[in-house]
């Protein structure tokens, strides 16, 4: 007990100093806030194409996050009510969100309303700090999780690629989540959310443009860019019937061209049947999981551009879902 | 080792984790090598002489899937030489928890592969312990994966329904050995989330417990053949393949304890070779 309490004595001064530190932190703060601001109104516009009557898009490089491309891989875009607007994905940087915001502010005034997140993926939200604390931050109901689980990881991790990108760049997790759909009114412009089963991630939405038309897909759906799988394969598969379901005239996927929709989800379909095809097929062999990783869905290399970067890990990870089967 | 000091290994693990957690914005200074206090601390001060021709370890040079690495470690002793190996130690010396697992191997499992989180740059140790009672030790180097591969589960959902579902599959004849020497391979599969304990809940903001398969056990017949004894770094749905020689017993049975006390069982009958 005596111990204990001397224990609390330490403690209890170690916070007294601590709150010394903390009052001269948040002095600091607050004179970087300022710097902030300010060079947050300095921001280079991000090269954005309107692909729609209010919907705009900043299609992302196929590659990986590196700080030279500032982490700007994803596509992101924006959607613009008659009152407000919607911020659809931030980009893998603050210095992206902020590009994106100040492409946002170079074509509208209305205020920033929400900003939704189709996934937990770094490309996806790393730019989140951008637009906070104002706009309400939206995603799936598993967001949270995801985000808490791997946030520090991802900051971690991406550390060695992106380097001193990564000083200004915290998680920040959706204030309002989904847990099957929800709409959002801009003000004569409807956006239909609707959170999926495990499939790209365990935390996919999409955001579809009632009024227009487009559909905002996320990394539900991957263009020339070789679909990455951290999610089911299973639940991939059943998603993507689904989605053909969906009403949309065109589709943003996570990565690659906008297209026609639903054919564009044809090419991640054929992807992703072979690759558990040849997974079920090496599991029946008894073929280890570290050679069958070398050798699954090999046959679709020549479709995809990464697929060096990502094909053996999605092999690796569809082979150990099928096994269960 | 004991169950003691792999408990103090782990938890040695995490405090060290959740202090470099916690300290963040001081980068971690990569020449400082963990090896030497880790082997120490792991082998009780033991030597480890140069296993190279006797032991190996094979991984993929760049972990591809972060949650699942293969791995696997082999006695390759000449021919002539009469030792067996008696234990298997994995050691990845950056992860939160170091010390993946001790495997103690009975007649003919010459061969252990299973799967394991990596999480970030390392060396990785493999540590055989022969019947002449000394350790001989191979190491390899692993580079973290890219992208926005992690450690954890793909589905925190999970198969909740199912945790501690049993697999067990024989094979024919082990995948690139002599077919002369009569070993065979069989695979174990544990439906489990093995979480490490090192992930936040969302909502109570608190670690979320250890959860991990940490004993597993496998018989031919009345013959120990392989005993476990995990750490942290295994992955979700622990998944062991291994050789053994055949003994003529009509049946394989396999336990599991995980760190809440939960004990699963299997038995299958011995399919007979091709």
């Amino acid at each position: 007990m005596g111990s204990d309490r001397q224990r609390r004595r330490l403690v209890q001064s170690s916070y007294g100093r601590l709150a010394r530190v903390a009052v001269a932190i948040v002095i600091i703060a607050l004179v970087g806030t300022a710097t902030l601001t300010y060079s947050q109104d300095q921001a280079e516009p991000l090269r954005v194409v309107e692909v729609a009557d209010g919907d705009y898009v900043h299609f992302g490089a196929i590659a990986l996050m590196t700080a030279e491309n500032e982490g700007a891989i994803a596509n992101v875009g924006f959607v613009i009510g008659d009152d407000a607007v919607a911020v659809v994905d931030t980009g893998g940087s603050v210095r992206e969100g902020r590009q994106l915001l100040a492409a946002i502010r170079h074509v509208t005034h209305k205020p920033i309303k929400y900003v939704i997140n189709t996934h937990a993926h770094p490309d996806h939200v790393f730019g989140n700090a951008a637009f906070a604390p104002r706009a309400v931050f939206i995603g799936h109901v598993n967001l949270p999780r995801a985000l808490a689980q791997r946030g520090p990881y991802y900051l971690d991790a991406f550390r060695r690629s992106m380097g001193g990108l990564l000083d200004e760049v915290k998680v920040v997790p959706p204030t309002l989540t989904v847990e099957s759909e929800m709409r959002l009114d801009l003000g004569h412009r409807s956006l239909a959310l609707k959170a999926w089963r495990a499939a790209h991630s365990d935390s996919d939405l999409t955001v579809l443009d009632e009024t227009s038309g487009t559909l905002f897909a996320g990394d539900l759906v991957f263009l020339q860019h070789v679909p990455v799988l951290d999610g089911s394969i299973r639940g991939w598969l059943k998603t993507i019937d689904d989605l053909k379901a969906i009403g949309a005239k065109r589709v943003i996927p996570g990565h690659g061209p906008m297209a026609e929709w639903p054919a564009a989800l044809a090419p991640e379909q054929g992807y992703l049947e072979h690759l558990a095809s040849d997974c079920r097929d090496l599991i029946k062999r008894g073929v280890p999981l570290a050679a069958a990783a070398q050798t699954a869905g090999l046959s679709e290399k020549s479709l995809w551009q990464l697929f060096d970067d990502y094909n053996a890990r999605n092999a690796t990870a569809a082979y150990s879902e099928l096994e269960w089967e | 080792m004991n169950r003691t000091r792999l408990q103090t290994v782990v938890m040695i693990g995490l405090a060290v984790a959740l202090a470099v957690g916690a300290a963040r914005s001081v980068p971690a200074a990569e020449a400082d090598d963990p090896w030497p206090d880790l082997a120490r601390d792991v082998f009780d001060g033991r030597p480890l002489a140069d296993g190279t021709g006797l032991t190996a370890i094979e991984m993929p040079a760049r972990a591809e899937d972060a949650a699942i690495v293969p791995v696997t470690l082999r006695a390759t002793l000449p021919a002539g030489d009469t030792r067996v190996p008696k234990a298997f130690t994995l050691v990845i010396d950056e992860n939160p928890a170091p010390v993946a697992a001790t495997f103690k191997v009975g007649p003919g499992v010459t061969m252990i592969s299973t799967r394991v989180r990596v999480n970030s740059y390392t060396n990785v140790h493999a540590v055989a312990e022969l019947s002449d009672g000394k350790l001989y030790m191979v190491q390899t180097y692993v580079k973290a994966s890219g992208g926005c591969s992690a450690p954890m589960a793909k589905n925190g959902d999970g198969d909740k329904a199912n945790i501690g579902q049993m697999r067990f599959r024989q094979f024919a004849r082990p995948t690139g050995a002599e077919p002369a020497n009569g070993l065979r391979e069989a695979q174990i599969m544990i439906r489990h989330p093995n979480n490490s304990g090192l992930q936040r809940d969302p909502v109570s903001l608190l670690y979320i417990p250890l959860y991990i398969v940490r004993d597993l056990r496998i018989w031919q017949g009345d013959q120990l053949l392989l005993e476990m004894d995990g750490g942290i770094s295994i992955s979700e749905d622990p998944n062991i393949r291994f050789s053994y020689m055949p003994n003529g017993a009509a049946s394989f049975r396999a336990e599991a304890i995980d760190t809440e006390g939960h004990v699963f069982k299997g038995e299958w009958p011995a399919e007979p070779a091709m």
